[in-house]
């Protein structure tokens, strides 16, 4: 067991973790922030995304103890001060870009990296990046219609409701 | 009526605000006090005798618990499929035995043999690793023309690989197999419908707890169900008295019908918490997901299309090998033949059909119900034949079908595969695809194609399914043992809001936005105030329910009726407040008025005094105001639509890109238009995964080559296309109060046919005479395809 | 995972050090840490490299790009130094992927598919231990093979920066991986090929091609060439044939797009 401090959601917090922790159990089981998902083995589907030093990093494929000193956002930290939803999440809302929303916070953390470095991305950009995000449910249509309304682009002409 | 939360609003959906935060509730989020863990022991080999097996070493490592063994649950019941189906000699189907744990035998990759409990999920682990398991490797039976021909069985005690030999319908053989031999013309072609594995995001996971006190359990665990799940564990397996027994269904992460069924594992997780005394868990992780959910699809086809000389449609003959694995799932033997052979008449007026499928035991996971279940394989079959009849005669593609649907005026149409088709405009479904689809354009896409060295195709497709299921009385002729109805509870608080139980479970679908939208819409108070509360058997009335696209066809016409009933109460306590005659109060806008006079009281002053009876006249009115319905459909639903696409092929590669998609369903009325697109567009995405991406392989083995998402290929963001979807065309349907059709399936039915002939199109349009593909359309496919013509 | 314990070294001589016995090094993990969940590995100890700071970073040392071996494919891919380097770790597996795995781990592990091996291979580059400097021609020596000794460490990769290059990758649908991948670059003394993805040897170059190349830098001239389906792998996306005409395919596109 090896003691880690790391920044969660702008909060400091430790706790004792094997050398076998993921950061993804670190967050889930002793931090209980389940908003965390773990949908494969393989580093493939996404739904564990997380921030780590501002970069995307899957929680499920590094060790707590590498994230030891590091500031770590999830997806209960992205909600505005108040509480109500930041700007990707009520896009995510607004074009229905999430239906039974086991992916979705994956996506909402994936879509933050994004439009961090490419605030205006093309429909072709935002596929791309999602190439580790895997959803089941929408056909992605929506979640590329939300994400391209959360850059401020106008969505109006990319078909239906 | 507030317009933007009753029926036909756009409204968003409430239950969006709790994923998008990390506050959703599924089953592996909820940890319980003096939890333990679960975890499996599964087979490596296909087939195998169990000749012993040795826990001595495993049971005394640290962290263990208990361990189980399918010993411990022989004298246990087995999971039971739920229709039977009769052969064409009239023989019942054969049913082995589905044990909670392997007992003799194991009978494919994954099928558990023990369990381990343990303090912690990785002691559990390593005492699995410590079983010692003497399993005698059997030669395995994968392909199911051997399994049919050979003498290797995957349970010896029925001493055949095939299940049932049935035949649909029996007495249209002879006139189907007389309009072939005297047709004009018959086009036939064999396919492959290919294996899927349905792939929820969320991999399954149950929790049980039992309290010895008062001998109660419940269980938490990834359904789409609940009800249905603790009828099997009760009736079937463990025996649990259903009144002891709680299934609580939360937040489940995607379904598409793997988990509708019932599976070992939640019933381990029972016996292993009253024996232990403290609550168990297991979680599975993607790779038992990939050996252990129910399967899809996976039949082998061969079909005739017979056709006068003016391309009228004669007949329909089909032969079907149907994968049915290792054990019969819950819905695995009414998939194949009453979801697919009644649609064989697909949207036409064909006079003669006749469908014979084999079900055939294999050892593979068990195969069930996926996204369509049935209705994708019978429309895929019938859309990718006629295209090949269209090609051989040269029409085109669009006139064919047109020439041969069932027309505006022949409803209700009694369909050669032994359905009542209730309502549908296929001509208006195509019109409005071709408008939608902008089909005048294609010409010129195909040459700016060509100019970049890539073909173009162009594919079509019309479809019908049967949704809504079902009539119990005819389910139960046709061989169902359950019934197939739902339940709703309207509860009226005293301070006006409403809790409204309904047996569909909401896993994705958005039914805690729409089905408030319909109670709205009937009491003329905005949908804020009312909650849906679904997923729990302790607090729902009773469910059969979330497949099928069957939720607000079935379980909102429950919906639909317990408001009545509401409405009816309501009014005679409105007539007493207002001293009036219950004939005489009208509702409009959530206020209570008599006739003619401004007289009136407000839904919430009637809701509090149904709770504060001071007055009431006992003998004509009780108190409280809370109704119960159980809705069960005069037929089934019938949701049909056209579809097209235009696909991109790279002649020097094979790689098949989808470049436009249109659908247009008619699903009768709509109820929230953002979700039921919503559900279109998943619905695309799957069956386009399945056109071109998606495969399930197993070696001769039975090893499964594509258990991770390293081999099978999920389809992504950037495989997809933006679709035009287009719902305006809709006919109501008639028999339910909603008029409402059903969804969920639509796209993962239409869409394979459609990029499939879209790329045999391409193909043609580049000197190459392919005729048929199988699925997956995959990138070696097609270039081994185009090489060897 | 099997248990082990973890160990997070300053330095290049204390990863050093703490690697021996049954220790195994850890680069991002993107390959290692999926390995460890299906416990196909179990190392007592994992020294991670991520925290040594003399294995970060990339910079121009003469006319080579010098790349510390724990740099992670993205800052390869925002570098731009070398484009086709550049574009090429840009496509390594996802962004979440390429914030985490790194050169090194990607080099050293020489997965078969991967993409790193096919330029480092293609480029010519030296791969730089703590102990010595091996040329990529002997240092890739089939599937999961290198010259590596236990023990050692990449620190860093030089990639000799050439005339024009490009690196074409046609996708295993599922994972991503290369079905097929090549990599041509034009130096100065000649045109090098390196194919990833389709042999059962790994990463290997293709002379046939690079001859061609190297006297007239065109996809034309890979015309009368064909390759051998013989030691292609066959597996559920691709049979040797498949592979074979893929290279071609390929090869001509990274000519045409060679900049």
């Amino acid at each position: 067991m090896t003691n880690v401090t790391m920044t969660i959601n702008g909060k400091a917090v430790s706790g004792e973790v094997e050398g076998n922790t993921l950061l993804s159990s670190f967050l889930r089981d002793d931090q209980r922030l389940t908003g965390t998902h773990i949908g494969c083995d393989t580093s493939q589907c996404g739904a564990c995304l997380v921030h780590v030093n501002g970069r995307a990093v899957k929680s499920c494929t590094m060790f707590a103890a590498e994230a030891d000193g590091a500031e770590v956002a999830t997806i209960e930290g992205q909600a505005n001060a108040d509480g109500s939803l930041n700007v990707i999440q009520q896009a995510f809302q607004d074009h229905h870009g999430l239906q039974c929303g086991f992916c979705t916070p994956g996506m909402v953390m994936t879509t933050a990296a994004l439009l961090k470095d490419n605030p205006k991305p093309t429909e072709a950009e935002v596929r791309a990046y999602l190439e580790g995000n895997i959803c089941r449910c929408t056909g992605y249509h929506n979640i590329v219609k939300a994400i391209m309304a959360a850059s401020g682009q106008d969505v109006s002409a990319i078909a239906a409701e | 009526m507030p317009k933007d939360s009753g029926i036909g609003a756009a409204t968003l959906r409430r239950e969006d605000v709790r994923f998008l935060t990390g506050k959703g509730q599924y089953s592996d989020d909820i940890n319980l006090f003096g939890q333990v863990a679960a975890v499996f022991a599964r087979s490596t080999v296909a087939n195998g005798k169990i000749n012993s097996i040795d826990t001595t070493t495993a049971a005394a490592m640290p962290g263990v618990l208990a361990i189980f063994t399918g010993e411990d649950f022989a004298e246990v019941g087995g999971n039971p499929a739920g229709w039977l189906i009769n052969s064409r000699d009239g023989t019942p189907m054969h049913e082995p035995k589905r044990p909670v744990l392997a007992h003799g035998k194991v009978r494919h990759v994954g099928d558990a043999y023990a369990a381990v409990i343990a303090e912690t999920a990785e002691q559990a682990q390593n005492a699995v690793e410590a079983i010692e398991a003497d399993i005698e490797e059997l030669p395995a039976v994968v392909n199911m023309k051997d399994a049919l021909s050979g003498s290797n069985f995957v349970h010896d005690e029925i001493g055949t690989n095939q299940c049932f030999d049935w035949g649909w319908i029996e007495d249209n053989r002879a006139a189907t197999d007389a309009a072939i031999k005297g047709a004009h013309h018959v086009t036939t072609l064999e396919l492959v419908n290919n294996r899927l594995v349905p792939n929820a995001m969320e991999p399954r996971c149950s929790m049980a707890q039992y309290n010895s006190a008062t001998d109660e359990y419940v269980l938490h665990t990834t359904s789409q169900n609940p009800h249905l799940t603790r009828l099997l564990i009760s009736a079937f397996v463990l025996g649990i008295p259903e009144n002891k027994l709680t299934v609580i269904a939360p937040d489940v992460g995607g379904g598409f019908g793997s988990k509708i069924y019932h599976y070992g594992e939640e019933a381990l997780v029972l016996a292993a918490a009253k024996k232990l005394g403290r609550p168990v868990k297991w979680t599975a992780n993607r790779t038992e997901a990939f050996l252990t959910d129910a399967h899809g699809r996976d039949h082998v086809t061969k079909i005739e299309l017979a056709l006068d000389a003016e391309g009228n449609f004669l007949a329909f003959r089909t032969e079907t090998m149907a994968n049915v694995g290792a054990y019969l799932s819950n819905f695995s033997t009414a998939t194949p033949t009453f979801l697919h052979g009644t649609l064989m008449a697909g949207n036409y007026t064909v006079p003669n059909v006749y469908v014979n499928v084999k079900a055939v035991f294999t050892n593979t996971a068990p195969v069930d119900a996926y996204r369509g279940a049935g209705r994708p394989e019978a429309t895929y079959s019938l859309e990718r034949v006629i295209d090949k009849a269209a090609r051989e005669l040269g029409m085109d593609p669009i006139a064919l079908r047109r020439k041969n649907f069932v027309k505006p005026d022949q409803y209700p149409f009694a369909s050669a595969a032994g359905l009542e088709y209730d309502s549908g405009n296929y001509d208006a479904l195509m019109d409005k695809m071709e408008e939608v689809a902008d089909l005048a354009g294609f010409a010129a896409r195909r040459k700016e194609s060509e100019a970049k060295g890539l073909l173009r195709g162009f594919g079509v497709n019309a479809y019908i399914e049967a949704c809504g299921i079902a009539p119990s009385n005819l389910v139960g002729v046709l061989g169902s043992r359950v019934g197939l109805y739902d339940a709703a509870t309207v509860r009226v608080n005293a301070t006006g809001n409403l809790s409204v139980m309904v047996g569909a479970h909401s896993h994705g679908q958005g039914h805690e936005t729409a089905f408030p939208q319909v109670v709205a819409e009937m009491l003329g108070i905005d949908a804020s105030v009312i909650d849906i509360v679904h997923g729990d058997t302790s607090k729902i009335p009773f469910g059969m329910g979330t497949y099928g696209s069957r939720s607000l066809a079935v379980c909102g016409s429950a919906v639909v009726r317990a408001t009545e009933k509401i409405i009816n109460k309501a009014k005679k306590i409105a007539a007493h407040m207002l001293e009036a005659s219950d004939a005489d109060i009208e509702l409009k806008e959530g206020v209570f008025s008599v006739a003619g006079t401004d007289r009136s009281v407000s839904f919430g002053e009637v809701a509090l005094k149904a709770y504060i009876p001071h007055d009431f006249p006992l003998e004509d009115i009780e108190p409280g105001l809370e109704e119960t319905a159980f809705y069960d459909p005069a037929n089934f639903t019938y949701p049909s639509g056209a579809y097209c696409c235009e696909v991109e092929l790279d002649p020097e590669t094979g790689k098949v890109r989808v470049d436009r998609f249109a659908a247009v369903d008619d699903f009768g009325n709509v109820i929230n238009p953002m979700i039921v697109t919503g559900q279109v567009h998943g619905g695309l995405g799957q069956g386009i995964g399945q056109a071109l991406l998606e495969n399930t392989t197993y070696d001769e083995n039975g090893q499964l080559l594509s258990a991770s998402y390293m081999d099978y290929t999920m389809p992504r963001a950037d495989d997809l296309p933006f679709y035009a979807v287009d719902h305006s065309q809709g006919n109501p349907c008639t028999h339910n109060p909603l008029g409402v059709k059903g969804c969920g399936e639509a796209g993962a039915i239409g869409s394979p046919p459609t990029i499939v002939n879209a790329v045999i199109d391409a193909m043609q349009s580049g000197g190459k005479n392919v005729t048929h593909i199988d699925m997956p359309v995959t990138p070696h496919r097609v270039w081994s395809a185009m090489q060897n013509v | 995972m099997y248990a082990f314990d973890i160990e997070r070294p300053e330095t290049i001589a204390e990863a050093v050090a703490a690697l021996g016995g049954e220790a195994q090094a850890l680069g991002g993990g993107q390959t290692l840490i999926p390995t460890l969940k299906a416990r196909l590995a179990s190392p007592d100890k994992l020294v991670s490299l991520s925290s040594i700071s003399e294995m970060q970073g990339i910079r121009l040392e003469g006319r080579d790009l010098w790349i510390g071996g724990a740099t992670v494919h993205a800052d390869v891919a925002n570098d731009g130094t070398y484009a086709a380097l550049s574009d090429l770790a840009a496509h390594i597996g996802d962004p979440a992927v390429r914030n985490r795995g790194t050169i090194g781990g990607s080099i050293a592990n020489n997965d078969p598919a991967a993409c790193y091996p096919a330029a480092a291979l293609g480029s010519g580059a030296t791969i730089v231990t703590n102990t010595r400097e091996i040329a990529a021609d002997d240092f890739f020596q089939g599937m999961f093979d290198t010259a590596l000794n236990e023990e050692e460490i990449i620190t860093a990769v030089k990639f000799p920066i050439p005339e024009v290059a490009n690196y074409q990758k046609f996708v295993q649908p599922a994972s991503r991986f290369a079905l097929v991948g090549v990599f041509v670059a034009k130096y100065a003394d000649g045109v090098r090929v390196a194919v990833t993805g389709a042999s059962n040897e790994g990463v290997h170059r293709w002379s046939a091609a690079e001859d061609a190349l190297s006297s007239n830098f065109s996809a034309g001239a890979l015309d009368g060439l064909s390759v051998p389906s013989g030691n292609m792998i066959a597996d559920l996306h691709g049979s040797p044939d498949y592979r074979a005409h893929l290279v071609k395919v390929m090869t001509g596109r990274a000519v045409a797009q060679a900049s």
